[in-house]
């Protein structure tokens, strides 16, 4: 019955999304298109930060790496002409790939607090590594040359279908996610999250299993990272600086850890509380600090928790 | 049978934490189909040992082999590969998965890759069936899909060994299986492990002097990390020296 209800959820929430554009057509204010296209952006940057943090339990603090690296692949290849989106997202698909298999070889050999501060120093040298770019507009960074095109299917200067692109996306990783984390796969890495030293007594190496989910999230944080430049239209090393990284992380514990609609929640109800105190005032974030605590301390699951079937993903 | 190789040959093991030598030149033979108790007084060097039969700790000197093989460079997981299957002192299970997913996952652990990304594992009948019937061999078959946080002591105790038993293990450490059980739950793994004798093959550290004498066909004797005395139940009954380092202290 639960797992119904979760899936219900999930499809409440699909369909809400997917409901914005005309009713934001309807009320005259195209702005929110903007807004939840970001949201679902960032929803798709929480929901591969959830692969590896709430269900495999690596606490990686940089993961705007990724979002950097998939942006930089659709800026750079746009900067010299090509626009062509298959192209375009498949080298931000392997680029992140290519990069996260680096440095998750590396940092998944540590643990704890070791594995935070490896993962955030990596990814502050790709944050220099963009500034030591002058060709790419260096510190200031550089206005994408032309947004993507899919030849003859989509343009992703047009809002609209821009938006519906990104929703298909979301939906078809939450899909993704669904089944790795029930899969055989999926299973030992949430097994040795819980208790490592079990998995590896009843015959499992866990490191194989960490690193290619550190991998296939790395990959899809870049898809992110390519829709994201698209929706900003300019791309900077911003994308990568560690509070990125942290905003990322809070989405995911605000919607709840090891959930599948969590991310999602976890990143409309942080950009939506932003765009909402922003308009009150310049001081935001001193309301959304405590609000923050708040949800950490008296929602253990996160907003997830709070929804029918959402507890847990079984 | 004592013409056969032993399946597992410890020799000359020893390992020392600073001044302490937890193990010292421990020599070791279990045969195939064998229950062999180590019985001793606490700070004896059990746990150092059982550590490092099951890869968990290396020592300084001395070799491990398993079935004819060197094993003592290898890591936890690869001996499991082979047939060592451990359970530990302190009840380890996954306590937020049922009792019927842990016990699945000690069966997918042993049966083809586990790089498959698709197709759930939970409603896959190669690995809950024989889950199932491991479930109901131990015990807990009623208690199969209780979150293994809910289940009691005694009973994750339980679910354990049938982790243990569910890799299909030539050998089985068993590490205190009866730790912190009433006397009702011991005598009913005590009557479960003696159903498993002959069988299989298994080490089995314990406290309870009355599960080791019912259960072990040999038993060896560690006291400050030395083997003093390996024999019969009735040798080591017997054994003066055995008396005055141990039972006599226990058991008067």
């Amino acid at each position: 019955m639960r797992s119904s209800a979760r899936t219900v959820t999930i499809f409440v929430v699909l369909a809400a999304l997917a409901a914005v554009p005309p009713v934001a057509a309807l009320l005259g204010q195209p702005f929110y298109l903007d807004l939840f296209r970001r949201i679902m952006i960032f929803a798709i940057a929480a929901l591969s930060l959830n692969l590896i943090l709430g269900y495999g339990g690596m606490v990686s603090f940089g993961h705007a790496a990724y979002l950097g690296i998939g942006g930089y692949a659709v800026g750079i290849l746009a900067h010299h002409g090509i626009h062509d989106g298959f192209v375009q997202f498949g080298a931000a698909i392997v680029a992140s790939a290519a990069v996260a298999l680096v440095i998750g070889a590396i940092s998944i050999r540590t643990s704890g607090v070791y594995f935070i501060m490896i993962t955030l120093a990596f990814t502050q040298m790709l944050f220099y590594l963009g500034i030591s770019l002058d060709e790419y507009g260096g510190d200031d960074g550089m206005r994408l040359a032309a947004h993507t095109r899919f030849a003859g299917l989509l343009d992703l200067r047009d809002p609209t279908p821009f938006y519906y692109f990104v929703l298909v996306i979301l939906a078809g990783l939450l899909y993704l996610v669904h089944r790795l984390v029930g899969s055989r796969f999926g299973i030992v890495l949430r097994a040795t999250k819980s208790n490592e030293a079990r998995t590896r007594a009843i015959g499992f190496s866990p490191y194989l299993y960490k690193l290619a989910a550190f991998v296939i999230a790395g990959a899809m944080c870049g898809v992110a990272g390519a829709l994201f430049v698209n929706q900003t239209a300019y791309l900077t090393p911003a994308f990568m600086s560690w509070t990125r990284s942290g905003e990322i992380m809070f989405m995911v514990i605000l919607g709840g850890m090891a959930t599948l609609i969590g991310p999602v929640l976890g990143a409309a109800a942080l950009l939506l509380l932003e765009d909402l105190l922003q308009s009150w005032t310049e001081h935001w974030q001193i309301i959304l600090g405590p609000v923050l605590v708040l949800v950490v301390l008296f929602a253990k699951r996160g907003l997830a928790g709070l929804l029918p079937g959402g507890r847990r993903h079984e | 049978m004592s013409e056969q190789a032993p399946l597992l040959h410890v020799d000359s093991l020893s390992k020392a934490f600073g001044a302490l030598r937890a193990t010292d030149q421990v020599t070791l033979e279990v045969r195939a189909g064998e229950t062999h108790a180590i019985i001793g007084p606490n700070g004896a060097g059990k746990t150092t040992l059982i550590g490092q039969l099951a890869g968990n700790l290396q020592p300084d000197s001395g070799h491990i082999r398993f079935a004819g093989e060197d094993i003592t460079r290898l890591a936890p997981p690869a001996r499991s590969r082979k047939g060592l299957a451990r359970s530990f002192q302190i009840t380890s299970v996954y306590r937020d998965f049922t009792a019927l997913d842990n016990v699945a996952l000690a069966v997918q652990a042993h049966s083809g890759s586990s790089f498959r990304f698709w197709r759930p594992a939970r409603r896959d009948r190669t690995l809950r069936e024989p889950a199932r019937t491991i479930l109901d061999e131990v015990g807990l078959g009623g208690r199969a899909d209780v979150l293994a946080a809910n289940l009691a002591h005694g009973e994750q105790r339980q679910l354990e060994i049938a982790m243990v038993l569910a890799t299909r293990p030539r050998l089985m450490l068993l590490d205190e299986p009866m730790a912190g059980m009433g006397t009702d739950e011991s005598q009913r793994i005590v009557r479960f492990l003696g159903s498993l004798k002959g069988r299989h093959t298994m080490i089995l550290v314990e406290h309870d002097m009355d599960a080791v004498f019912a259960l072990a066909d040999r038993i060896s004797v560690l006291v400050y990390g030395r083997i003093v005395a390996t024999g019969t139940p009735a040798e080591i009954r017997a054994n003066p020296e055995v008396r005055s380092a141990y039972l006599g202290e226990d058991e008067s």
